[in-house]
């Protein structure tokens, strides 16, 4: 019996939230101030009293109640384990499971849900790959090609591959307004690489990079493409047969989907052509005392019991950004960025770094605040009842390319308005005043 | 934010006591914060015994609290002896700093205090207990 589940409650949250009369008129592709009362996290001021303003979705969004709602349904009225139980609990948890996996391959454009490895996040989806894939495809003296740009979970992994098996990693370099250098792209592609390991948006600078161009130039030369859709998978439509890529990781968590669920997509003849990752229960057909039979994709991938209902989760959270419709949600943060770089940029003695063109800026604004270190700025603003990130947002190399140790991070999602965008820029200037006075 | 950003705070980073490098010394040690990547160095100089610090300066940039915390650190450590560095107690340079000090910014206010530590026993040393609610 296989339920979609709780999708039409989903929906009217979602609608409900849409035809609340909003307090203003609305700023962006829909008013974010209407849709924070479907977050909970919104309803409690913060610890010194102030409304929270949460500026940090890059780094983990915070859940709708539909979701919340999903994962408590779930875990009261639908729990058994998955692809086991001959008992309608079991065969009612299975279809569930199974259909978020529906919803997820239907999100990015897959071509068939069998092609949909559910994994812990992004990083886990990465490693998959690195281990499983790179330990069979790339030997001593092959190529890989990563990018400045990119989170450690994209460089890290590529890293420990190439010097198990004695291959050679190479970076693309960066502009100074935080693009990839597609030049230097072209040149280190006459390598050969095997792979190419690409974010689609900078976690660091908010960066859109051209994908499917990367793509077609990889492609050209024979290399894979591993796509980190971390960033991008929640807040811009993806399509991963349009890119043309071969791998795409994302999180739910960073989706306003649970943690500990998220998903590598990848071409089936690919993924069956790959060996497990983990291996245990699930992931066989037979074993023996001798010797074990892998069960098919993307079964083989699922070692034990899976994040079950964390991945009916994760569908609710698709469920809630479908109905928001995922080129609303980028015209949204488009429109945020456009505001809050004008504003940032007015101010004296504020560094925004990224590219200053918002078509090619998601809704990421690294900062940095002459003389003030990005740990005070941070601290400053949570007393003002601003969530932002403050550090190397797990991105050293790009901190090198600009010689600075850290930046003060803010990053928008579909609940933020220039209410949020004003708040940021006072306290910018509270926060200079107190340090430059 | 008043509470932690109080005047003397600032004051010490701005203007932060013994920074610098001391050359000749008889003790260095560097090291950093993880969370920030922020590096810190300390020199110390002994008296002829080796016992007692006669001199101290630290150097590195970083936020206003791990900068005023090794300002305010380091005003205490000359004619200490190297023992009595050793059982300088974490706890004590919280307090000394005078300011409520959040989980987040624990490492920041005990980089100093686990740059010194290093510096005296002639290596790494581990973060403090107080400092690992830090993320």
């Amino acid at each position: 019996m296989a339920v979609e589940p709780a999708a039409s409650a989903t929906a009217t949250a979602v609608a409900t939230a849409a035809a609340r009369p909003a307090q203003k008129p609305v700023q962006g592709a829909f008013s974010g101030a209407a849709l924070r009362a479907d977050f909970p996290a919104f309803d409690t001021p913060t610890h010194l009293g102030k409304r929270l303003v949460y500026l940090d979705a890059a780094a983990s969004a915070p859940k709708p109640r539909a979701v919340i709602d999903a994962l408590a349904d779930t875990y009261a009225h639908h729990y058994a384990n998955v692809h086991r139980g001959i008992y309608e609990l079991s065969e009612d948890a299975t279809g569930r499971f199974e259909a978020a996996r529906r919803k997820v391959a239907g999100f990015i454009g897959a071509p068939s849900a069998r092609e949909v490895v559910f994994v812990r996040n992004a990083t886990e989806a990465i490693n998959l790959v690195a281990y499983s894939w790179g330990r069979t495809n790339v030997g001593r003296g092959d190529h890989i090609l990563s990018t400045q740009l990119e989170h450690h979970a994209n460089i890290v992994p590529w890293q420990q591959l190439a010097r198990e098996v004695g291959a050679t990693l190479d970076y693309v370099e960066i502009t100074d307004d935080g693009r990839l250098d597609m030049d230097d792209l072209r040149r280190k592609l006459e390598a050969r690489p095997k792979l190419v390991a690409v974010s689609q948006v900078s976690n660091a600078l908010g960066t859109i990079s051209p994908v499917a161009e990367v793509v077609e130039l990889a492609h050209a030369v024979g290399a894979l493409v591993l796509v980190d859709g971390a960033q991008s998978a929640p807040h811009m439509p993806v399509d991963v047969t349009a890119l043309g890529c071969d791998f795409f990781a994302l999180s739910g968590h960073k989706m306003l989907g649970p943690s500990g669920i998220g998903a590598l997509w990848g071409r089936r003849e690919l993924l069956d052509g790959m060996p497990p990752f983990m291996t245990g229960g699930s992931m066989i057909i037979k074993v023996t005392l001798d010797g074990a039979e892998w069960n098919e994709v993307p079964y083989k991938f699922e070692a034990g019991t899976p994040a079950i209902a964390e991945a009916i989760g994760l569908g609710a959270a698709i469920d809630y950004l479908e109905a928001l419709g995922m080129d609303r949600v980028r015209e949204h943060e488009r429109y945020l960025v456009e505001h809050a770089w004008a504003a940032l940029g007015e101010i004296p003695g504020v560094w925004r770094l990224g590219p200053a063109d918002p078509e090619l800026h998601a809704g990421v604004i690294s900062l940095v605040l002459e003389g003030i270190h990005p740990h005070d700025v941070a601290t400053v603003f949570d007393h003002e009842g601003i969530a932002v990130r403050a550090g190397h947002h797990c991105a050293q190399p790009v901190m090198l390319r600009y010689d600075i140790p850290a930046t003060t991070r803010a990053s928008f999602y579909v609940y933020n308005d220039l209410d949020d965008i004003a708040a940021l820029t006072d306290a910018v200037r509270s926060c200079q005043q107190l340090f430059n006075a | 934010m008043d509470n932690l950003y109080r005047d003397f705070i600032l004051e010490h980073y701005r203007n932060p006591h013994n920074k610098g490098v001391l050359d000749p010394h008889d003790l260095h040690f560097a090291d950093s914060n993880p969370t920030c990547g922020d590096e810190m160095s300390m020199t110390l100089r002994l008296d002829e015994a080796r016992q007692r610090v006669t001199d101290v300066a630290f150097d590195g940039r970083g936020c206003a609290i791990s900068q005023a915390s090794a300002s305010i650190l380091t005003d205490e450590l000359r004619g200490k002896t190297l023992d009595e560095i050793t059982a300088l107690d974490p706890k004590d340079v919280l307090e000394e700093l005078g300011v409520p000090i959040g989980p987040a910014r624990l490492k920041c206010a005990l980089l100093g205090y686990k740059v010194l530590q290093g510096a005296v026993s002639g290596g790494e040393v581990a973060w403090p207990e107080e400092a690992e609610a830090a993320p």
